[in-house]
């Protein structure tokens, strides 16, 4: 099975390891990630302003271009799955947007949010099936307790993104029962880490991420995973808690036994 | 050929501002066999009703067609005057111009036309139709009511005392519901335990009334003064009539680890136990899933030390069939499971209770004995954070979309009872909307805010994280736009309310139609608000729809008086407008059989004279009018077109088609 895949450029520099693991993964469950040609920026933060539209455009240019390969996109770095999913609903649902991104674009077919854009995680859950990943784990990372860490990028705005519950998730802890590890539940999972506060003022980002890293070790966690380079910055660089975080990703390769060259 | 009589209703201005009325009337007199035709403001009136039998006399009138409102608003009505001016009452047709036509349209033109159709319609089946005679069935003199809570006590009492049988039958080894939890009753706090245990006894001492406790309905055949229901009895390996209630065995039984339902969990009983000194029938019931002796083979202790020798293992589940005349179903509610509302912390923390879980620690009959203690480490909370609309009002998926009516008054009592007997703790309350419509429960309310001093913070919850001893409440507070972190040391959550799970299978067994929220429908939201649509089946209580306990007492006695106005009459009218199976079209096959919701369709074996003068035996559908609701299910599934609906047979409803058409 191909999909469309936009790793966006942080998987590209920074984060190399969450691109790297994902393809890994992705191929030994029979997913081949086609990386879309000519991919630009998501924006890396949707802009709440109605009539911002030209950092909008490479979501659409991405978006179309899925489309006309017939093929659902898929994302891997929580920022960009934001800022293209909502793309995607604005071009689908909000009339005046989506006719001045198409002005901009002059594609040869006007673009109105038909690729279906799915999370990693997501095809995981939906496409492959948590049973079905269980069933092709080699090294089940047995009794690791593992705490999920989602962010707010990921599952908010609720409806929009419509992956989870935004309040009360599951899909990390359930993906990680499918790797035979031990979900630790801890309440602030989907707490901001403090984000591009970071470049202004680190002891706020530090103090919003060593809240998370707290939380987490206190409820009993050996390591935190995420999905968002951003989170995994602001976790590591920032929090003074000794807590190993990772990607997802990395976690999904070695327990499916792709991780090592 | 009929003479027919045409009477336009304007329903005041609900049909009049959207349909013309004398143009409809008018045009209705040109139809084929319409003699006479007008229009009145209010038909249902009694003037409305004798325009109706004057010109029936004047006229000399065979059929009579009311353009007006639904006929389940008043086809009676209409079909009464008809009788009482000497024509049948299956003669009458409706035309309904008021829900189908001027409430849905706006355009008078159209409405007009359409008006004007649905009265042709009426009349070409009137021209069809035939007088009718309803037989009669007879009532069995005694109700059912399922659920022992205090709304099926309620009705359970009051059939009882106007001298009918009554059966209960709950599910539970005892009687007494949910209030039999609550500690005290708002507005007026008096006691739940003073004002319900009496009422328990007095079910208990009626000799009219019988508790089948520990029991759930399995099977409902039958139709409304002539119901069939068979009892599970499920064994509670005591012999009910032996136990002296003694109450030896629950302190002797050696499995002392068996969460104790009856304070959710708080605390733990024996594995042979009686729910609470109180329980009716006070008798003792073992539980299967944790007797030793049961599971095992080995230990028997209970039946050693039972002097009264009421133990018995080998007990089986029993099967009692009983008849009744009608039937209550009082299931009442439970609070929903808070598994998709973790961000409230509640399965990390057991300082994070429901609001039911709470009022059993403020009970001294409670795991506590009435000290307000935190679950983790039995300390005095000093800092209390109530959530309200945990599940209510809820539409993104997680919870229930309507108002559990009952919560924010019994939050205000629960504020208010802390403050008022630890005045050293702080309470906050957090809400959507503060809804207080009741008697005397504003008032209340207002007690809590003005003299009790109970923060009142207007403003959801986002998040409650345990962090050492205390529960981090992040919320937000909307009236003065900020957002509040409240170290907290306990945390209540007003859980939305949810019928009971045992309410759906029980409304497929009745025929009784429920809403999308397994809340069971009422006949009509406001004139018939305690009969179920299904004849001869009642609602008392929560299982209608949230309420709190003097609504559900109202509730109950409605229904046990509408109860009694069944069970007072020796036979009923049946409705005519049956399914019959033309035998000579019959050929047996059993479709209509397979169809038949009521179970009306059996088949017969009969001997038909054949032209040559040879009998021929043939197995054809025979419908028992008693039993048929005339649906009509089986007139659709009949290949041969031999089963017929009167009242509704298909040639009328094509000619009523053909009018539409035409």
């Amino acid at each position: 099975m191909k999909v469309s895949y936009y790793p966006g450029c942080t998987l590209k520099t920074k984060a190399k390891e969450l691109d790297k693991y994902g393809r890994r993964a992705a191929e030994a469950l029979g997913i081949t990630l086609e990386e879309i040609e000519n991919w630009q920026c998501c924006g890396g933060a949707f802009t709440s302003a109605s009539d911002e539209i030209a950092t909008k455009l490479s979501s659409v240019r991405a978006l179309a271009e899925a489309r006309d390969k017939g093929q659902d996109l898929i994302t891997l770095c929580s920022a960009c799955h934001n800022v293209i999913k909502r793309t995607n609903d604005a071009m689908a649902n909000n009339a005046d947007f989506s006719m001045k991104a198409n002005n901009y674009m002059k594609l040869d077919t006007p673009y109105t949010g038909e690729t279906k854009v799915i999370h990693y995680l997501e095809m995981l859950r939906d496409t492959v099936g948590f049973d079905e990943l269980a069933k092709k784990v080699v090294n089940p990372l047995k009794g690791k307790k593992i705490a999920a860490y989602y962010g707010c990028l990921l599952l908010r705005p609720g409806k929009v993104m419509a992956m989870d519950n935004p309040e009360n998730p599951r899909i990390i802890e359930d993906f990680i029962k499918a790797i035979g590890a031990e979900p630790v539940i801890y309440p602030y999972r989907n707490e901001c880490c403090g984000g591009y506060i970071t470049l202004e003022d680190k002891t706020i980002a530090a103090k919003k991420s060593n809240k998370v890293l707290h939380s987490a070790a206190v409820a009993g966690a050996e390591m935190v995973i995420t999905a968002c380079p951003l989170c995994l910055y602001n976790l590591q660089k920032n929090g003074t808690e000794d807590l190993p975080v990772v990607y997802f990703t990395e976690l999904l390769a070695e327990a499916l036994g792709v991780k090592e060259d | 050929m009929q003479k027919i009589g045409v009477f336009v209703c304007w329903c005041g201005s609900n049909i009049a501002a959207t349909v013309d009325v004398k143009r409809v009337a008018e045009a209705l007199s040109h139809e084929n066999g319409v003699v006479y035709s007008t229009d009145y403001q209010y038909m249902c009136s009694e003037a409305g009703q004798n325009m109706i039998k004057d010109a029936i006399k004047t006229h000399g009138l065979t059929g009579v067609v009311v353009c007006s409102c639904s006929p389940r608003m008043h086809e009676n009505t209409f079909r009464k005057a008809c009788s009482l001016a000497g024509i049948n009452p299956y003669m009458v047709e409706i035309a309904n111009i008021r829900e189908q036509c001027s409430w849905i349209h706006k355009d008078m033109v159209q409405a007009t036309a359409k008006a004007i159709i649905l009265g042709k319609a009426a009349i070409a089946k009137v021209h069809l139709n035939a007088p009718l005679t309803a037989g009669t069935s007879p009532v069995k003199k005694r109700a059912l009511v399922i659920g022992g809570g205090i709304a099926g006590i309620q009705t359970a009492l009051d059939i009882a005392d106007a001298g009918f049988e009554v059966d209960i039958v709950e599910k539970k080894p005892t009687i007494g519901g949910k209030m039999s939890q609550i500690d005290k009753t708002f507005p007026t706090l008096d006691c739940a335990a003073c004002i319900l245990t009496p009422k328990m006894v007095d079910v208990a001492q009626n000799e009219l009334i019988n508790i089948y406790s520990y029991s759930e309905v399995s099977a409902v055949t039958g139709f409304v003064g002539n119901f069939t229901v068979t009892i599970k009895k499920k064994a509670r390996y005591v012999k009910e009539d032996v136990c002296t209630g003694c109450g030896l065995c629950t302190e002797k039984c050696p499995q002392k680890k068996v969460p104790n339902e009856f304070n959710l969990g708080m605390d733990n009983r024996r594995a042979i136990y009686i729910p609470f000194a109180q329980a009716v029938p006070k008798v003792a019931t073992i539980d299967p899933e944790y007797c030793t002796k049961l599971k095992t083979g080995k230990c028997g202790v209970c039946e050693k030390i039972c002097t009264a020798k009421a133990i018995d293992y080998n007990q089986k589940d029993e099967f009692i069939e009983r008849e009744y005349g009608a039937i209550v179903v009082a299931t009442g509610f439970n609070p929903i499971d808070l598994k998709d509302f973790d961000e409230y912390a509640y399965s990390q923390s057991p300082d994070v209770v429901t609001s039911l879980e709470f009022e059993r620690i403020t009970n001294a009959a409670g795991p506590t004995a009435g000290k307000l203690l935190r679950p983790s480490d039995g300390k005095h909370p000093h800092t209390i954070v109530f959530v309200q609309c945990v599940g209510s009002r809820d539409t993104s998926g997680c919870g229930k979309p309507y108002c559990s009516k009952i919560c924010c008054m019994y939050t205000a009592k629960h504020a208010m009872l802390t403050r008022e007997k630890y005045p050293d703790t702080e309470v906050y309350v957090f809400y959507i909307d503060v809804r207080t419509p009741g008697k005397s429960f504003d008032e209340f309310y207002r007690r809590a805010v003005e003299e009790y001093g109970v923060h009142y913070i207007k403003g959801m919850v986002g998040k409650v994280a345990p962090e050492g001893d205390k529960l981090m409440v992040q919320a937000s507070d909307l009236l003065a736009g900020e957002q509040l972190n409240i170290a907290a040391d306990m945390v209540v959550l007003a859980a939305a309310i949810e019928p009971d799970k045992s309410a759906r299978p029980l409304a497929t067994m009745l025929t009784a139609s429920m809403d999308t929220n397994d809340f069971f429908t009422e006949a009509h939201p406001k004139l018939r608000p305690v009969e179920s649509p299904t004849a001869g089946v009642f609602l008392s209580g929560a299982c209608q729809g949230p309420k709190d306990i003097p609504e559900t007492v109202s509730q109950a006695s409605a229904a046990a008086s509408k109860v009694i106005g069944l069970l007072v009459k020796d036979h009923l009218t049946c409705n005519p407008c049956v399914a019959e199976s033309n035998e000579l079209m019959c050929n047996g096959c059993s479709s209509c059989e397979k169809v038949c919701p009521y179970g009306a369709i059996t088949y017969i074996d009969k001997e038909f004279r054949m032209p040559d003068r040879t009998t021929l035996v043939r197995r054809v559908a025979s419908v028992n009018p008693a039993v048929c609701q005339g649906c009509g299910a089986c007139t659709v599934a009949c290949p041969s077109g031999a089963m017929d609906l009167k009242g509704f047979s298909n040639n009328q409803i094509m000619a009523e088609v053909d009018a539409i058409c035409k």
